[in-house]
């Protein structure tokens, strides 16, 4: 998107994600998603007289493995507080979350941009229970829900670093790349189970001081993301550069029709009155447990691509490509090491394999020791790229060892000068119309021949050498 | 210190709501408490930590393992309103 | 034999002797109930045919020669604690209707060693108030005098021990509402260290303040109780996990060669002169059992009672929030919307004290004064302390009054909150410090009125206090 009249948008975002842990913050319920309402709830995440909150240890160490990824320093001494506000989906009236000890902080992550890598800082990372969720209903009104009362959550905090709406779905890509790797969540923002509010501000490029920003809450697409930014971006350009004045406040994104609307809710900006929570004990975290927990976390997205990209000679963007997904990345460098022709492979993996996986869930029906076959057999000319395609179609309902089923199936390529030459000669008797449009100058008239010639080969024919020879042919005949 | 309470917005924030005659007698209250209260500022208290926990214990954790059993009736037993399994109130603008 | 008359352990003894049933004494409980608490309205509530079926149940271990020393034993339970099945309501509109899915542990506790539940006791609405005159339903009177106050919140359990309606109670205590009342109904009261007795199942009015603890006939039967509630619970994050001990292991050791100190601050102005003289007459016993007595200073005590109000008021403001007619208790009946919902429900179902402090604690975490009241009542919390501490380095424990009066008339105090927290001043450190005491009664005023001592332990000393108590109980 283009800058209007020399405004810079200046962007944060605040990313709520949902632990991937059993059971809720505080108390001893599930957390699976789709069950139905209020059946995984209990007194103590509905609020209910007399109840107590016990931590979950499991959140802490997620938080804390997702500052480890995002290069966070990690407090030592840390504590919770009660954030205070009346809401029907807040049951004790009060989130249990952190407000000036947060588990992390001072990280960042790297994106690429237009310009280039970029790092975006983090500010913080905390943990805080999440609310309940609301329908809104014509007949009851408002039904409440309190099964997601108390799904733990972390809420990794930018800083304002982001520029562009590019930038944002970069950086919110990467962050989502990063924890999948870490496992702490399995991020499916279809499911809420993360999501992202934005906080966008705009001022004339060069200033210093930042203009007054909106907020918009719960975007949960990438493709949102970048309309509702590009949207409020434009609105605030052209309030101010109409004399208006932009309010803080909190804007609702209609995805239908792409358009930011303030929700101007009857009450100002709450006051949280923050306190320290006196139900829950501080965290402290000693060296040795932040070691192991440093331990557990698998080598992340941006270190393997620089490994690929040494290693393998593999471009950037490709690279990019295959550690979006750790499964594939680990799937990757399992063939990979077994090829002689790995950029080959990463091309294989990404045209290929990526697309199949997509629509199993993740799940990649081919040992990886079968696909490094293939990319050594295509590599060395000993099958076509087309013939790649089927074998690996093929293998994908039905794994087994890829030389064998070239053998049996006999799919080896045709390099055999005289038995192309022979199918050529047989091709261009059958088209004189295609031989006299060439030898016209219609250049595109040897591809149908190549075509059939291809054909006969049953699709085994080595493509360059029949080009190759059939233009020799051709040309003979001119 | 003598301090004007905003008997208004505090009323908001608590999400009480009082009739002129009760936001008089609560704010004449509150300031005798309020004034009371201020004797907290007579003592120095530069460089002394707060106490948000007396009992020196932390890491109070639990284990991530599923101890609570579905029992919708009995927690919306008390509700003031329900259909459907689940609580109502009325129209909420999000 | 006048069963109501037996304490604890008598009772106990002849259950376990097969001279008395379960059964037996819960029905004498209840006719002395009906007999007299018309007239005292200790009760709230009564829970008979939950007794009966207990009571039942306690019998038939005891024929086996099992269970312990609270098997079948009547008691009532303050009506912040929750008991599944029961109704729950803190004395409040709120709550009126409330019935717990749930237990409170240390109703749990009570109904695994079979105790009788006769029903819940009357107090100020959410443990708001000294006199138990703050109660939504009736007003609990003193069984020394009926026209005067039995103290609060826990008035109704204080007033039941002392008019022999429960052989003891369990009541709550977040700035002395354990121990004033007990002291004003002439019976022994103790409020634990923090973190001793689980708060899981106490409606919360002060996190950081708020125990449970027993009120009972004498010391004895107040240890006894006390062994067990005390206990880690896995569900109260501020629950201390320690060995615990049998509280009256050391009861008759005696106190000769002991320390306790008077600390000047608690003997200033504005102490009737009666409540004086009872409590050093009884400090001059404990000298004459062998106790060396020396006067000491909490400088920073003068700080406590407001550092109180405003810790309590706060922590009460965001623990009250909940209470807001969606998913249990009052709801208004008439709302055009949300907000209306909230602001009626909770004005119409909170008393005027509930509302007051309500305000005041959302008022002092508001933008702006966070830092001159909550965080400073905070340090002058970690003052309090230092101060205790360092006269615990030297004495086992400290004697004082429970209250600068003994128990006045109904109404008389009602017009001004200030003068109503006053009354607190001697009661109030302790939680602030969250250290053990007991409340015992050490004499009477020239109307008979109960005069009630407090002995303070650093924290965890229980044992030392009980064994204290019960030496000058015994003298």
């Amino acid at each position: 998107m283009n800058m209007i009249n020399n405004y810079e948008m200046v962007i944060g975002l605040e990313v709520h994600c949902e632990l991937g842990t059993k059971t809720k913050i505080f108390c001893g319920c599930p957390t699976t998603f789709g069950a139905q309402p209020n059946t995984q709830c209990c007194p103590v995440c509905m609020g209910m007289p007399g109840t107590l909150p016990v931590l979950n240890e499991q959140v802490v160490e997620y938080a804390i493995k997702a500052g480890m990824a995002t290069n966070c320093t990690i407090a030592r001494c840390s504590k919770q507080d009660r954030k205070n506000y009346f809401y029907p989906d807040l049951p004790k009236a009060y989130q249990i979350s952190q407000y000036d000890l947060p588990l992390c902080e001072n990280g960042w992550l790297e994106i690429e941009s237009e310009n280039g890598t970029k790092k975006i800082g983090i500010t913080r990372i905390h943990i805080e229970e999440d609310a309940g969720k609301l329908i809104h209903n014509d007949r009851y009104g408002t039904m409440v829900d309190c099964n997601r009362c108390g799904v733990p959550l972390i809420e990794i905090v930018s800083e304002p670093d982001i520029r562009s709406a590019e930038e944002a779905v970069a950086y919110f890509k990467k962050l989502r790349s990063i924890i999948l790797y870490t496992g702490i969540s399995d991020c499916k923002m279809q499911e809420g189970s993360m999501r992202c509010d934005i906080n966008l501000s705009v001022r004339k490029k060069g200033t210093k001081e930042f203009g007054t920003r909106t907020e918009m809450k719960n975007l949960n697409s990438f493709t949102f993301i970048q309309k509702a930014i590009e949207y409020e971006y434009a609105r605030q350009v052209y309030e101010i550069e109409n004399g208006g004045v932009i309010v803080q406040e909190t804007m609702r994104f209609d995805q239908a029709s792409g358009k930011t609307f303030s929700m101007r809710k009857k009450e100002d900006a709450n006051d949280y009155r923050y306190f320290p929570d006196p139900d829950l004990a501080p965290i402290v975290m000693s060296e040795d447990k932040l070691n192991k927990l440093k331990d557990s976390i698998p080598t992340l997205p941006d270190e393997r691509k620089k490994a690929y990209i040494e290693n393998y000679g593999i471009t950037s963007y490709d690279a990019e490509l295959i550690t979006s997904e750790m499964s594939v990345a680990d799937y990757f460098e399992s063939a990979a090491k077994n090829t002689k022709y790995p950029k080959l492979l990463a091309n294989i993996v990404i045209s290929e394999i990526i697309k199949l996986a997509d629509g199993e869930n993740g799940a990649i029906a081919i040992e990886p020791l079968h696909l490094a076959q293939i990319a050594d057999m295509q590599g060395s000319g000993e099958i076509n790229s087309s013939v790649a395609k089927k074998v690996i179609k093929a293998l994908w309902d039905n794994d087994e060892d890829a030389c064998e089923y070239v053998k049996k199936n006999n799919l080896g390529q045709i390099n055999d000068e005289n038995v192309l030459n022979s199918l050529i000669n047989e091709a261009i008797e059958r088209n004189p119309k295609s031989v006299q449009d060439y030898k016209k100058g219609k250049v595109a008239a040897a591809k149908a021949i190549m075509g059939q010639v291809m054909g006969a080969t049953k699709g085994r024919g080595n493509p360059l050498l029949i080009e190759r020879l059939l233009n020799e042919a051709l040309e003979a005949l001119k | 210190m003598s301090i004007e309470i905003d008997v208004n917005n505090v009323a908001n924030l608590a999400k009480l709501s009082l009739t002129d005659e009760e936001k008089a007698v609560m704010k004449s209250e509150l300031g005798a408490i309020i004034g009371f209260a201020d004797k907290l500022a007579e003592i120095d208290t530069s460089g002394v930590d707060i106490t948000a926990h007396i009992v020196p214990i932390t890491n109070v954790l639990r284990a991530d393992e599923v101890t609570n059993q579905p029992d919708r009736d009995g927690l919306l037993a008390n509700a003031p309103t329900k259909a459907d399994g689940y609580m109502t109130v009325p129209r909420t603008f999000e | 034999m006048n069963i109501t008359e037996l304490s604890l352990a008598e009772l106990s003894e002849k259950l376990h002797g097969k001279e008395l049933s379960s059964v037996e004494a819960t029905k004498a409980y209840f006719e002395k109930i009906n007999a007299v608490d018309g007239e005292i309205g200790a009760y709230i509530r009564l829970t008979e045919s939950v007794a009966l079926q207990q009571a039942e149940n306690a019998d038939k271990i005891l024929a086996e020669g099992k269970g312990t020393a609270l098997t079948g034993v009547p008691y009532g339970i303050k009506d912040n604690i929750c008991t599944k099945g029961s109704i729950t309501s803190c004395a409040s509109k709120m709550l009126e209707n409330f019935n717990p899915p749930y237990d409170a542990f240390v109703t749990t506790k009570m109904n695994a060693e079979n105790a009788v539940m006769l029903g819940k006791m009357n107090m100020d609405e959410f443990a708001m108030g000294s006199t138990t005159e703050n109660s939504a339903f009736k007003v609990t009177k003193n069984p020394y005098d009926i026209t005067r106050v039995p103290g609060g919140s826990s008035g109704g359990s204080a007033a039941a021990v002392a008019a022999k309606e429960a052989v003891f109670t369990l009541g709550s205590d977040t700035g002395g509402s354990i121990r004033q009342p007990a002291a004003f109904c002439g019976v022994v009261g103790l409020k634990p260290t923090y973190g001793t007795v689980s708060r899981n199942g106490l409606v919360a009015f002060a996190s950081s303040l708020d125990q449970i603890g027993p009120v009972a006939r004498n010391v004895e039967d107040a240890a006894v109780v006390l062994n067990s509630i005390a206990g880690h619970d896995s569900l109260d994050s501020t629950s201390v996990n320690r060995i615990y001990g049998d509280f009256t292991a050391e009861m008759k050791n005696g106190v000769k060669g002991m320390k306790a100190a008077l600390p000047k601050e608690y003997f200033g102005e504005g102490i009737n002169p009666e409540v004086r003289a009872a409590v050093i007459n009884a400090a001059n016993e404990f000298e004459k059992m062998g106790v060396e007595i020396q006067e000491v200073s909490i400088p920073a005590m003068e700080y406590a009672l407001p550092a109180y109000y405003v810790i309590s008021s706060c922590e009460a403001s965001s623990n009250l929030a909940r209470f807001d007619g969606v998913r249990y208790g009052y709801r208004a009946e008439n709302y055009a919307d949300m907000d209306e919902l909230y602001k009626k429900t909770r004005s119409e179902g909170f008393g005027k004290e509930v509302k007051r402090r309500i305000m005041l604690g959302s008022f002092a975490l508001s933008a702006g004064y966070y830092d001159a009241y909550y965080k400073k009542a905070l340090q002058v919390r970690t003052l309090i302390i230092n101060g205790f501490n360092s006269i615990f380095e030297n004495n086992d424990f400290i004697i004082s009054p429970v209250a600068p009066t003994v128990a006045y008339k109904i109404g008389e105090k009602t017009a001004s909150p200030v003068e109503m927290y006053l009354g607190d001043i001697y009661t109030v450190p302790v939680n602030i410090a969250g250290l053990p005491a007991i409340s015992m009664p050490c004499g009477a005023d020239k109307d008979g009125m109960p005069i009630g001592m407090q002995l303070i332990g650093k924290a965890f000393s229980e044992s030392t206090l009980i064994r204290a108590g019960w030496a000058f109980e015994n003298r």
